[in-house]
């Protein structure tokens, strides 16, 4: 960049050509992108006692998609936080939830959102969905090298496809790689369990209701059998995040609804005298 | 041997000051207005795709007149300065002042060192919490700034049409006020033979101080007809709060989804053409 004039803003400011904002940092300023950083070669035990976010379960209905994930984060066998928020608005139109290692997992989508709306704004239209979809793939399997040494982030992504008018959920492998999952998906530590009860409680046609109630059962589930993963906490007023996409854009449901729906789950698993089963 | 000729400083800034505002006075103006709810900007430009108004975040909004490629060089490169502050530091410390002092550095450096001015005039502008906050800044082709209050007209017959704007503009419009006083003016001519703009014909977008995180919208044609409509159905007086608050009411709604990508069929016609 030896032309640059001294007050001038730099060349790679005006250079025409890319769209994307991760292109741009890539020119202008590699050391800011979580790859373009160097890490000390080998093993790294000690990175166990950074926080990891745990399940997230997302779920397709009738007319848009929702994705919900609970609130703990864990160090190691502590709980880092109780509070942590892993699901994000994308976009209008998408939403975003994180698995693995905090840190790099939120810097993902700080990143992945600002590349989505300086999309928007430089191009003047939205993304197609399969191309949001493409852009985070190539961003996970940027950041291979660290998901080698033991620092992985498993996003997944969901949103309404306002071409196909339906919701659509994808997720994805530390390498980049891309699936798109047609009923339902589950990430994080207890993604087995809350994927074996979405199995069982996911229909065809459900509206957004019944997706909200199934998602939160799912992380009920989760929590049930796995101790990374946080249940629905009413002595705190903790409830999980869950987002609903529709063709309305993306929608946070809020807490008065949710601890409604989590009175429901509870009163529906409470155990009875007479030996009743406990779901 | 042949000796070069000299040409004073004076003459060598003059000639290029003429060259640059010949070349900005070309195109049709825009019209940058305040009201009480946050910002409007308004141009004649029949382009559904190439803009001469837009968002470069979450407050702040960009208006150009000139060649159109020079200013949207300089576009890319406010969105790029604003998301790259914003991502190192946070939103919040994303600013207006910043983005003019760069824009008037690149400006002034390029008047000064190029063989070839820019042939632009911009405003940043940015919509504060209220009217006394927001910050309007007009940045010419040598990268002189002024900060500006209440209305800008750039590009075109811009003093003539400063004049008239300035006759009815007054603090605390609404948002219907202004599109119609925009519009108005917009149409007049030096000549007196006023002409009447529609919808179609006109870009206008505003930045909402209500709005909660990106404040910038563009006014599609519907609700410009319906803003304007209003206007000489009902008269002046009980006309203007209505249309102001359905406006308001569908602003409030959910955006469109962007506009379709540039065409190429579109970008051929204006090329050369200065919008």
């Amino acid at each position: 960049m030896s032309q640059d004039l001294p007050g001038r803003l730099p060349r790679s400011f005006t250079t025409p050509g890319t769209s994307s904002f991760l292109d741009f940092l890539a020119t202008h300023d590699p050391s800011l992108l979580p790859h373009g950083r160097a890490l000390p070669a080998g093993e790294a035990p000690a990175l166990t006692a950074v926080p990891h976010a745990t399940t997230i379960v997302a779920l397709t209905y009738d007319g848009g998609m929702v994705m919900a994930g609970d609130r703990r984060a864990t160090a190691g066998s502590m709980i880092a936080s109780r509070h942590i928020e892993k699901v994000f608005p994308a976009d209008e139109y998408s939403a975003i939830g994180i698995a693995g290692t905090a840190g790099l997992a939120l810097e993902l989508v700080r990143l992945f959102q600002l590349e989505l709306e300086h999309y928007e704004k430089i191009e003047g239209t939205l993304l197609s969905l399969d191309g949001k979809a493409n852009r985070l793939a190539t961003m996970v399997r940027g950041s291979l090298g660290l998901a080698m040494q033991g620092l992985a982030v498993v996003p997944l992504f969901g949103g309404y496809d306002l071409q196909r008018e339906k919701g659509r959920i994808f997720s994805f492998d530390v390498t980049g790689g891309r699936y798109e999952e047609t009923e339902y998906h589950a990430v994080g530590s207890g993604s087995t369990f809350a994927r074996g009860s979405l199995k069982k409680l996911w229909w065809p046609g459900m509206n957004a209701g019944d997706a909200v109630r199934t998602a939160v059962h799912a992380l009920v589930d989760a929590a049930d059998d796995d101790s990374a993963t946080g249940g629905p906490d009413a002595t705190r007023r903790i409830w999980p995040v869950v987002a609903v996409v529709s063709a309305a854009g993306y929608l946070r449901v809020e807490d008065h609804a949710l601890s409604d729906v989590v009175t429901q789950i509870e009163g529906l698993r409470r155990a009875e005298d007479h030996g009743g089963v406990v779901r | 041997m042949s000796m070069p000729f000299y040409v004073s400083p004076e003459q060598l800034m003059k000639d290029r000051a003429d060259y640059a505002r010949k070349g900005i006075a070309r195109g049709r103006s825009v019209v940058v207005l305040q009201y009480d709810d946050g910002i409007a900007f308004a141009t004649e430009n029949p382009s559904r795709a190439l803009h001469k108004i837009s968002e470069i975040y979450d407050r702040i909004a960009f208006a150009a007149v000139g060649k159109y490629n020079e200013f949207e060089n300089l576009r890319v490169a406010g969105v790029r300065y604003a998301d790259l502050r914003g991502y190192s530091y946070d939103r919040a410390d994303v600013n207006a002042r910043g983005l003019a002092n760069a824009y008037a550095q690149t400006l002034g450096t390029v008047f000064t060192t190029e063989s070839k001015p820019l042939e632009v005039e911009l405003v940043v502008a940015e919509v504060g919490v209220t009217p006394e906050t927001d910050q309007i800044y007009r940045l010419s082709y040598d990268g002189s700034v002024a900060d500006e209050h209440g209305h800008v007209v750039m590009g075109g017959q811009a003093e003539t049409l400063s004049v008239a704007l300035g006759e009815s503009w007054e603090p605390g419009m609404d948002l219907a006020g202004v599109v119609r006083l925009a519009v108005r003016v917009l149409g007049s001519t030096a000549d007196g033979e006023d002409r009447t703009l529609s919808p179609q014909q006109l870009e206008v977008a505003v930045l909402d101080r209500t709005r909660p995180r990106r404040a910038f919208r563009r006014l599609p044609a519907p609700l410009l007809a319906e803003l304007l409509g209003r206007d000489q159905a009902a008269g002046e007086a009980d006309g203007r709060h209505g249309a102001a608050e359905d406006a308001a009411q569908e602003l409030a709604e959910r955006p469109v989804p962007g506009e379709p990508a540039t065409t190429d069929a579109g970008a051929d016609e204006a090329t050369d053409e200065q919008v």
